[in-house]
């Protein structure tokens, strides 16, 4: 069974990914091919329970106007070498203010966790055979970071109470 | 030179914990090699031909004499008592032991020094001038923005597996040592006419399989927005770049099939909606990082010394090294000096543990205690007073290093090779060796003057074969090693891919070849024209004609 990471924690999973787009949907909660999404908008949107998937080379700005109502958007990871789902969790969290949940499914691994999380996912559907709960600990492999991120301002905008470390000077 | 705070240490030291997690768990068998094999590219360990190889990060270039002290003992500790320095500024150990990695990348944080995203698909190590800083042509000091940049692509959260490796050069001088045409993306630090820092902004140029010269997408970035702009680039490669063939999944082939101008819009248009956002970067934070790099306690001097001048006169040796060697300073009476890593005999860019320590200690005595290392391989030290070269050129006979030939025929670019590296389909060192056996006298080569001669022993270029007055690169042809040679290759602002003369040599024929295309150009040249200006005169015909001829 893939293992479902929500929230800093190992979850039971509600939703059933729907990989084919030709399959009949299930009944309970279902997260659909972006095709079937876009062909069934208005009978889909009803339900309330249909979530969206985007492969990697999908465009995430064809969900631009369901962002505010989408319960859950997945993004697939056929090999976790392929990074482009990175960029479109940036671009759904930013720029079109999802707020539910974003999960990263596929060839997901704990070692790609932290970026992950950085860029705005909060859900990890874990392969068969990987330890949801060994994985838990590489969400926290860094404390922090430079960039700006979907969890974070750059460091160097931060006043002096977000992260008192910077502008005390160096080490020695 | 910058120093970690609190923070970057932190950062640096949460990775070498994260390694030495992955380590165990790939010899404990929990991570297999296809996924252990991301993981340690990202901290610079490649599976080589005989042992790992580790690729640690010196970035732009520069060094403080503690971290080359550092470099000098991991070579002693955990490696064979050397290391090899490379075209991006980095330094490679050959031999050292898998499971010994974490604690090599320890020591390394110990002097703020890392191996991070020194391989793999990622943002490589920054590159820059090795005279930043000091050069008599510099218009902005880039030093604080290769720092910022460096800080920007650490860790970078998005661009972590990119469609190919992607390597960004700086330079804030007229002159290009950085070689920002062929690099992923390459900055110019410039000024507008009000005097506002900016940066011109190239894209997609590179070498390897298919080089390329970059692409001017911009000509002025205010700086505030550059981390912006870079997302906005990296961004738009990392969507759109090709993921289906790796031998055209780097951005110049992105570039090019767009075209720059519609790659250009590209950018524009995703920078449109970061422009302003919380990654502009405050003068405050310039003004930080950039208070790591005050000009060091000079001497107040009035021109050149007098004693460097007559010594300069009377003693052809030095004055030969002086010509080649030392570069002019902008502050009246200091130099800028290069330590040659290109002795007859000792593969380019090796320095034992030895010589890296006793080069520390003349960095302290003589340069501030700092050096940089230059993409042509050499040691460069930023700071020596005039007065003083004399005593140093002294010092560095003595170590090897004093070889008076920066620029010369034998300051020869080249790579690890087939005697090292797993991909090499030719060994690449000991063409080098035969180049500089066969052209020993220092007379000849000083009349000769500037030539660049570049080796690689594969397509990766990692010799810059293709930006070589001279380039040699290492081909198989049915398992036996031969060789092709291009010539008017030309590197800095005026990059020009050079073109190949015509079928490939066996290595014992590869010392010849060289002296029928000198024949040519000392013939024909006219006066004060350098090799590669006299090949773009004439074109190929003559020295193709001379160099087959003879073949036949």
């Amino acid at each position: 069974m893939p293992q479902l990471i929500k929230g800093g924690a190992v979850s039971d999973d509600r939703w059933t990914l729907v990989r084919d787009g030709a399959a009949s949907l299930p009944s309970a909660p279902a997260i659909v091919p972006l095709a079937t999404w876009l062909a069934k908008r208005d009978e889909l949107r009803m339900r309330g329970d249909v979530g969206v998937w985007l492969a990697p080379a999908d465009d995430p700005s064809l969900l631009a106007e369901d962002a505010a109502t989408l319960p859950v958007i997945a993004v697939d990871f056929p090999k976790f070498a392929d990074g482009r789902g990175y960029s479109i969790a940036r671009l759904l969290r930013e720029r079109f203010f999802f707020k539910g949940e974003l999960r990263a499914v596929g060839d997901v691994a704990r070692d790609q966790l932290y970026y992950l999380h950085q860029v705005g996912f909060d859900a990890f559907l874990l392969p068969d055979g990987k330890d949801a709960q060994d994985a838990l600990a590489s969400l926290r492999d860094f404390s922090d970071g430079y960039q700006v991120t979907n969890r974070r301002t750059p460091w160097f905008r931060r006043s002096d109470t977000d992260v008192p470390l910077r502008h005390r000077g160096a080490t020695e | 030179m910058y120093r970690y705070d609190a923070f970057d240490q932190r950062l640096v030291d949460e990775r070498v914990a994260q390694f030495r997690d992955q380590t165990r768990r790939f010899l404990a068998g929990e991570l297999t090699e296809d996924e252990f094999r991301p993981l340690r590219l990202q901290n610079g360990l490649y599976i080589q031909k005989y042992a790992p190889m580790l690729r640690v990060a010196i970035p732009y270039g520069l060094l403080a004499s503690r971290q080359l002290r550092k470099l000098a003992h991991i070579g002693r500790k955990y490696d064979k008592g050397y290391g090899h320095f490379t075209t991006r500024q980095n330094i490679q150990y050959n031999w050292p032991k898998l499971e010994e990695v974490p604690d090599i990348l320890a020591e390394l944080a110990s002097v703020e020094m890392h191996a991070i995203q020194t391989s793999g698909n990622c943002v490589r190590n920054i590159t820059s001038d090795h005279f930043a800083g000091v050069a008599a042509d510099e218009v902005v000091d880039p030093r604080p923005y290769n720092e910022l940049i460096r800080q920007w692509s650490t860790f970078h959260p998005e661009f972590a597996y990119l469609p190919r490796k992607f390597k960004i050069a700086i330079t804030g001088a007229t002159t290009d040592r950085a070689a920002i045409l062929v690099h992923d993306i390459g900055l110019q630090a410039v000024r507008d006419s009000a005097g506002d820092v900016g940066f011109r902004v190239i894209v997609g140029g590179g070498l390897g399989r298919t080089p390329i010269v970059g692409h001017v997408i911009r000509e002025f970035l205010p700086r505030a927005e550059i981390l912006n702009y870079l997302d906005a680039i990296l961004r738009v490669y990392n969507r759109f770049g090709r993921r289906d063939n790796m031998y055209k999944a780097r951005i110049k082939i992105l570039v090019k099939e767009r075209t720059p101008e519609v790659f250009a819009q590209n950018v524009e248009s995703e920078w449109e909606h970061l422009k302003g956002g919380p990654a502009t970067v405050p003068d405050e934070e310039i003004a930080r990082i950039a208070a790591h790099f005050p000009p060091p306690a000079y001497e107040t001097l009035t021109g050149d010394d007098t004693g460097f001048r007559s010594a300069v006169a009377d003693n052809r040796a030095f004055s030969n090294w002086v010509k080649r060697n030392v570069f002019p300073h902008k502050v009246p009476g200091y130099a800028i000096v290069t330590l040659s890593l290109k002795k007859t005999g000792v593969p380019p860019g090796d320095a034992t543990s030895d010589q890296m320590d006793a080069v520390a200690d003349l960095a302290d005595a003589y340069s501030f205690g700092e050096l940089t290392v230059s993409h042509e391989q050499n040691l460069i030290f930023t700071n020596v007073r005039q007065s003083q070269l004399l005593a140093l050129w002294s010092e560095l006979k003595g170590l090897g290093f004093a070889t008076p030939n920066i620029g010369l025929l034998t300051d020869i670019i080249c790579c690890p090779g087939g005697d090292f590296c797993s991909l090499a389909n030719a060994k690449s060192i000991p063409i080098a060796e035969a180049i500089q056996r066969r052209f020993d006298d220092l007379d000849y080569l000083h009349d000769l003057g500037d030539i660049d001669v570049n080796i690689s022993g594969c397509m990766n270029a990692c010799g810059h074969h293709h930006v070589g007055h001279i380039g040699i690169l290492g081909v198989d042809k049915n398992g036996a090693e031969w060789y092709q040679v291009t010539i008017g290759g030309t590197q800095g602002e005026h990059a020009a891919i050079g073109k190949v003369i015509g079928p490939s040599f066996a290595a014992h024929e590869m010392p010849d070849v060289i002296a029928r295309l000198l024949d040519v150009y000392v013939d024909r040249r006219h006066e004060d024209e350098r090799f590669v200006d006299t090949v773009k005169r004439l074109g190929l015909d003559p020295f193709k004609e001379r160099v087959y001829a003879a073949a036949h």
